[in-house]
């Protein structure tokens, strides 16, 4: 089984020991990896076959990504394939995707999306970057946060006001297809919490020209965020399902009072609230994911998922440390990798007042 | 991967449905019949889904049924949201399956066929005042007498006690307490039998459970349901049945269907409740939970129509959807504010105090059937595998 094969490479081949090399390094990308999981195919999984891909649907991908939360995968493939190559295959023309997506695939080319702004709300009213046409090409300019693995990528795709006429219209924000080395683009790391490596990405006077827009308007925008929340829910299930696992097994072990502090009623029903969340977290997410593969409307069930993950994430990690005692909240355990990470998945692409508030403006 | 119900399925909702809007009475959406008025409803509509055939859909075709827990979720899943009473479900959920796998001949041919008509209500003599969670210390007392047992004893907390016709009763059958389940038995006790008493007890909701007063009522031997001191097996009949608990959370999701209606029309100030962001933050929060809670229902009943075992998703389903219920009720608490305290029939009760009554009723969602923390103790141990004391 995929999931499985997808298992056993990451146990061997992304063992704890890399994660946290990772995490102080500054580039925080373990190339021999990256090129070994291209090379299985997993950068295209998604993509048809024309472009180098492997047919795979949305929902092949997912079981992927959740394996890769599993392992806490290190590098920018969520943000090459999640936010870089699906976009890409859904909104670009004939000649974007040809010139982009094989690369992708063969692991040559690394992605990223910038959105987020200094406000950091996802409402379309909050871009203030612009892109400002002479006719034909496009040049943008301004600040944007909190972009994943900015600093390493290839390429990036910039989400832009094109417009300013005081209304929140569809083609007043576009996306842009922007190669890293283009003058005026730089680089700051940010020191996050999870060492994941996100920058604060500079637009000064950056030219794009316009082979490189790629258009969607703010429902292109909207239609790459619920895939890349859904995507992130799958993530934090695999987290998730890896600190259940953990902490049962330190509660086998661990001996207190003469007897495993697994079998006190209190850590007892600890882990069997921890197995609720992640079971419900399970369903929430892989039914938003179903419907992306099946081409169905979801908007609620996207909202509905990350917002439940969200909560869940922090129900979990919560008794995850609870269970471990003091040693979950050394450098050396792993169980504080896990919810450094999950503080980092809670708030991106939405938290879960934002996407309550979705849900409810749909009720 | 598949989070949909088959063509056939659907169709037999829709036509579930039709039946509902046909029957549905807005006037008196109660699924626990307490008033006269309810009571009759009630009944009326039990004998209604019986000829139909749709209280049996899960037993095996040779006792008229069709073999289809997904039908009879179906059922469950579209009267409890529709607020329309008429399902019996520890009747023909959880006393029907021990009759079919554990009945003589005699007993099937004697219970079934009431059953699945709707004509025969039957409720359950499992607790007593000192047998609750730990409920094999349970001390009824059945002692063999010639052709028949002689029983005494007492059991508590029985609804439906004082509308059965039958009880479905635990009763220990060896002196020997400490031997636990393997001294009960289970019989089937005719609730018109000389000295059988009911007592009602009232419950928070105003509503009534009972209690059972036995006083050397005698019992039949062939009315032993399987083997003397078989309690135990007989019981795990019932894991083969429906257990998703969707019973409940449809009709919590028909309360919040009912609070949401409420929110979003116009207040004593003329804005609706709506506007207010809190409220709306409340609202979907109680929304998601109750979608989570419908597809940890589906996920039983997706392994179960498969034949194979839920395990430890039933206690999950079950912890999950009465925390729902409860969740459901506080949050029309905080959105009512005063006017969530008016009971059904107070002036200016808002929706006929419907969501005062669900509040009180949730309070008990966390106990029957495995309290929460006997729920989390199963999860614990048969499902994640940490060790017992």
């Amino acid at each position: 089984m995929f999931k499985n094969m997808a298992r056993d490479f990451l146990t061997t081949e992304c063992p704890m020991k890399l994660v946290r090399d990772m995490e102080d390094d500054e580039e925080g990308h373990p190339r021999e990896l990256w090129q070994k999981m291209a090379d299985l195919g997993w950068h295209g999984l998604a993509f048809p076959e024309e472009y180098g891909g492997g047919d795979g649907t949305f929902i092949d991908l997912a079981v992927l990504l959740e394996e890769a939360g599993r392992a806490c995968l290190p590098g920018p493939f969520f943000s090459t394939i999640v936010l870089g190559g699906l976009p890409i295959l859904d909104l670009g023309n004939e000649e974007q995707k040809e010139k982009f997506l094989p690369q992708i695939a063969s692991g040559a080319m690394v992605m990223t999306l910038a959105f987020s702004e200094a406000d950091t709300k996802l409402d379309s009213s909050s871009m203030k970057v612009s892109a400002v046409s002479d006719g034909q090409d496009y040049t943008i300019n301004g600040t944007k946060l909190f972009v994943p693995y900015a600093h390493v990528c290839d390429w990036l795709i910039c989400v832009a006001r094109t417009k300013d006429d005081g209304t929140e219209s569809n083609e007043n924000i576009n996306l842009f297809l922007v190669n890293k080395e283009s003058q005026g683009v730089s680089c700051t790391l940010l020191e996050t919490m999870a060492h994941d490596k996100q920058c604060e990405v500079t637009f000064h006077d950056v030219k794009v020209p316009k082979e490189d827009i790629l258009g969607g308007g703010w429902n292109g925008v909207t239609e790459i965020l619920q895939k890349a929340t859904v995507a992130k829910c799958i993530e934090m299930v695999g987290q998730l399902q890896r600190v259940l696992e953990m902490s049962v097994d330190y509660a086998k072990q661990r001996i207190q009072f003469g007897r495993p502090i697994g079998s006190f009623q209190a850590i007892q029903h600890h882990c069997a609230n921890m197995a609720v969340d992640v079971e419900a977290a399970r369903l929430v997410a892989y039914r938003a994911a179903w419907l992306i593969s099946e081409g169905l409307p979801c908007a609620k069930e996207v909202s509905t998922a990350k917002a439940w993950l969200n909560e869940a994430c922090q129900r979990v990690m919560a008794l995850g440390h609870q269970i471990h005692g003091a040693i979950g909240f050394t450098w050396d355990h792993d169980m504080q990798l896990f919810s450094r990470r999950a503080v980092a998945a809670r708030v991106s692409l939405g938290d879960t007042h934002f996407h309550r508030e979705q849900v409810a403006s749909l009720l | 991967m598949d989070f949909r119900f088959s063509e056939d399925e659907e169709k037999f909702r829709q036509e579930v449905r039709d039946f509902i809007d046909k029957e549905r009475r807005p006037d008196l959406p109660a699924i626990h019949p307490e008033t006269e008025e309810e009571q009759e409803y009630y009944f009326e509509m039990k004998h209604k889904i019986g000829a139909k055939g749709w209280h049996c859909l899960a037993w095996p075709k040779e006792y008229g049924g069709q073999a289809s827990i997904v039908k009879q979720f179906i059922v469950s899943e579209e009267f409890y949201s529709n607020e329309v009473p008429g399902i019996d479900l520890i009747t023909v959920n959880m006393v029907a399956p021990c009759l079919i796998q554990f009945g003589s001949e005699e007993l099937k041919s004697k219970f079934l066929p009431k059953i699945a008509s709707g004509e025969s209500m039957w409720c359950q003599g499992f607790s007593e005042p000192e047998a609750g969670s730990d409920l094999f210390a349970l001390q009824t007392r059945a002692v063999e007498e010639d052709d028949c047992y002689i029983v005494n004893g007492q059991k508590v907390w029985i609804s439906q006690a004082s509308l059965a016709d039958w009880m479905f009763l635990l009763a220990r059958t060896e002196p020997d307490v400490t031997l636990r389940h393997r001294g009960v038995s289970v019989f089937a006790m005719d609730m018109k039998s000389p000295g059988v008493t009911v007592s009602p007890l009232r419950n928070t909701c105003g509503g009534f459970f009972g209690e059972v007063f036995l006083d050397d009522v005698k019992i039949p031997k062939s009315n032993l349901i399987g083997e003397r001191n078989q309690a135990a097996q007989v019981a795990l009949a019932m894991l083969g049945y429906e257990r998703s608990g969707i019973h409940r959370i449809g009709s919590a999701r028909a309360a919040l269907g009912r609070l949401i209606e409420y929110a979003k029309s116009p207040s004593h100030n003329g804005a609706p409740p709506i506007n207010d962001p809190i409220v709306r933050q409340r609202l979907a929060d109680v929304f998601i939970e109750g979608e989570a809670a419908q597809l940890l229902a589906y996920r039983v009943l997706d392994l179960q129509s498969r034949g194979e075992d839920p395990g430890y998703f039933t206690s999950i389903s079950r912890l999950f959807g009465s925390l729902f219920q409860q969740h459901v009720g506080e949050a029309s608490i905080e959105i009512l504010g005063q006017y969530g305290q008016l009971e059904p029939g107070s002036k200016r009760a808002p929706l006929q105090g419907m969501l005062e009554h669900h509040y009180l009723w949730s309070i008990s969602a966390t106990i029957p059937t495995g309290t929460s923390e006997i729920q989390r103790n199963t999860i614990a141990q048969r499902g994640l595998r940490l060790p017992g004391n």
